[in-house]
């Protein structure tokens, strides 16, 4: 297979001629830059590689149209990261290398009435209250107890479980995708060893690259657009990043060796081992379906809970701050969407590894306060460099099936990150330029080095010019708190 | 060595070696607990039966380590030590052992979770004359 021969569409649209087994293309929205860093691993001949994953997806029954990896692409595990994948109802399967193991993994952003000095004045109070009351680190239980029979309620009921019992306000279902809450959640698909592994973590952030972070809006791109959205210069805004838990890397784990056996069951060929899947119409297919629908509904509840927890650290440094929710979305997920293909209306089950919803102005699925201009899309930085709003577009609803980026990417292993930087020195540079960090191990701190990732500037650019995703507002850190 | 970790952009590639495939798996074991604690702050206060099953012996490796976090979570523990045996009938069976104490963020100097071990990477080798086992886990 011939990986390094794309052809370029325009200055930041690629395409990885079909060829063999494949039965779409592949496409790539990046620039020369990303688009030379992936080929530089095919050229080593790396173990995996972003490209030969891209086309190995495209080899997979049902798919539509294109095989697609956005500008943060980089090596995953059975699709890329930033990966995109459609299929068909009737001949398309659902496979856990779209979705992963860390499945809803979001990014919220709450909004605040506060402006950057008023943080600034107060940046290491701050700082603490977030850090003792967000339950963070390898290992950390949350303050939030359940049963058995109420993590089921967890499952099928998301966010609106967490409101109903106490924690966030019913005016925040509204701000995230899908209400906070999918039907299709069913908790018999949900193994018993899942319930226990989550019982605790409920309201956790979790570790690696999961974060709560204070951040103004250091610069407008769209006037129009950032004030439909609310937002003016030096506004602060609360973001914060993590998924479903131990719940959602349970459920991927059953459905990994399932779905294994329902491959070889089906006499499905696939190209890599990760990329096990199912007929979506078949009754494995839909039980899977469901189980993620769970682990999205409760990467929904957490990410309430953690609402909660931030509000009231908040409000121990700044007591009338009010933090309403701006938006949320979710990575890593597979969800059940219409989209045209070939001009008619087409029910489809889209996969996003690493990649984002951005659906275009008018999409019902939209806030009605953002639905003329696009849904948010919230892309988290480095901690030591940049956050970004973008508005998805009608060019993406016809070309990504209403996709973007969800990050800046990481351009170094952690194991390379770890020997380069080191977490106290990089605490003083950071706070040198007044940003703010305490983290849960130092280690951990290190392989998150702003300098670990690819250039999010580049990687946003690159959504922004070629239509998929328009830069709204960049958002600049003073304050993270890491996981 | 006894273990390795292998570089990814994203995601950790783990590899044990051994003079057996029962050590390499042992060894695997500890190159995946090496990315979240310190192995040699852990005491081995309490030993975890572990069994797994699976059609081939690659497939045995993910279901050992996809099994040790489970119980890591569930029993709230810390593992440093493993112990395993590897039995062929039709498909491919493991008895196992790990051994650790209660899990302390603190004394043990917790780094980054493993969130599970994942079919990609998944190969057996050969390399300065002992056998290896590897596959990426993602964090």
């Amino acid at each position: 297979m011939d990986l390094l021969n794309l052809k370029r569409i325009t200055d930041y649209e690629w395409e990885l001629p079909k060829q063999e087994d494949m039965i779409v293309p592949g496409m790539i929205y990046g620039n020369t830059k990303i688009i030379d860093h992936l080929k530089e691993d095919v050229r080593l001949g790396k173990d995996w590689n972003a490209l030969k994953q891209i086309a190995n997806v495209a080899c997979m029954p049902g798919i539509q149209k294109c095989s697609i990896a956005l500008s943060d692409v980089h090596p995953g595990y059975g699709f890329p990261i930033g990966g995109v994948g459609a299929f068909d109802t009737e001949e398309g399967v659902i496979t856990m290398g779209g979705i992963g193991f860390d499945i809803n993994c979001s990014v919220t952003t709450l909004k605040t009435s506060l402006k950057e000095e008023d943080i600034r004045k107060n940046a290491k109070s701050l700082l603490n209250s977030l850090f003792k009351i967000v339950p963070a680190g390898l290992g950390s239980t949350g303050k939030v107890r359940l049963n058995f029979h109420q993590i089921d309620e967890v499952l099928t009921g998301g966010a609106e479980w967490a409101v109903e019992n106490g924690y966030g306000e019913e005016k925040d279902l509204e701000f995230i995708e899908e209400n906070g809450r999918v039907k299709e959640a069913d908790p018999e698909n949900v193994s018993e060893k899942a319930k226990q592994r989550q019982f605790k973590q409920i309201g956790t952030l979790g570790s690696g690259n999961h974060y709560v972070e204070v951040q103004y809006v250091a610069e407008i791109y769209d006037q129009e657009a950032a004030e439909i959205y609310g937002l003016k210069e030096k506004d602060v805004v609360v973001s914060f990043h993590c998924g479903s838990r131990a719940l959602g890397h349970q459920i991927g784990t059953d459905y990994l060796k399932k779905l294994a056996e329902v491959t070889k069951k089906y006499g499905i060929k696939i190209k890599d081992r990760e990329l096990v899947c199912a007929p979506i119409n078949s009754e494995e297919g839909q039980k899977y379906f469901s189980a993620v629908c769970c682990g999205i509904n409760c990467a929904f509840a957490n990410h309430e809970v953690l609402t909660h927890l931030i509000r009231k650290g908040f409000k121990e440094v700044f007591p009338d701050g009010e933090l309403p929710k701006f938006y949320s979305i979710g990575h890593n997920t597979c969800k059940k969407e219409y989209h045209k293909i070939n001009g008619k209306k087409k029910l489809l089950y889209v996969h996003r590894k690493g990649s984002t919803r951005a659906f275009g102005p008018g999409r019902e699925e939209i806030p009605k306060k953002y639905r003329k201009i696009g849904q948010p899309v919230l892309v988290g930085g480095t901690m030591g460099t940049c956050s970004f709003i973008l508005c998805g577009t009608e060019k993406g609803m016809d070309t990504t099936f209403g996709s973007a980026i969800h990050g800046a990417g990481r351009a170094m292993s952690r194991k390379r990150a770890k020997r380069q930087y080191r977490g106290d020195k990089l605490l003083k540079e950071l706070e040198n330029k007044g940003i703010y960090v305490r983290g849960h191990s130092m280690a951990g701190i290190a392989e998150e080095a702003p300098g670990a990732y690819k250039d999010i500037v580049n990687v946003v650019e690159c959504m922004d010019k070629s239509g998929i995703a328009k830069k709204v507002v960049m958002l600049k850190p003073i304050i993270n708190v890491k996981g | 060595m006894e273990y390795e970790l292998l570089e990814h952009e994203a995601d950790i590639g783990i590899r044990g070696y051994g003079n057996m495939i029962e050590e390499a798996f042992e060894n695997g074991a500890k190159a995946m607990f090496s990315i979240m604690i310190d192995l040699e702050t852990v005491e081995s206060e309490k030993n975890v039966e572990i069994t797994c099953e699976a059609p081939d012996i690659e497939a045995l490796f993910v279901e050992w380590l996809n099994e040790l976090l489970t119980k890591k979570d569930i029993k709230e523990m810390s593992f440093s030590r493993f112990k395993v045996k590897i039995y062929k009938d039709d498909i491919y069976k493991l008895e196992g052992t790990a051994s650790g104490e209660k899990f302390d963020q603190k004394k043990h100097k917790a780094k980054l979770e493993v969130k599970g071990a994942s079919y990609s990477g998944l190969k057996i080798g050969k390399k300065d004359e002992k056998v290896f086992i590897q596959c990426i886990v993602d964090v």
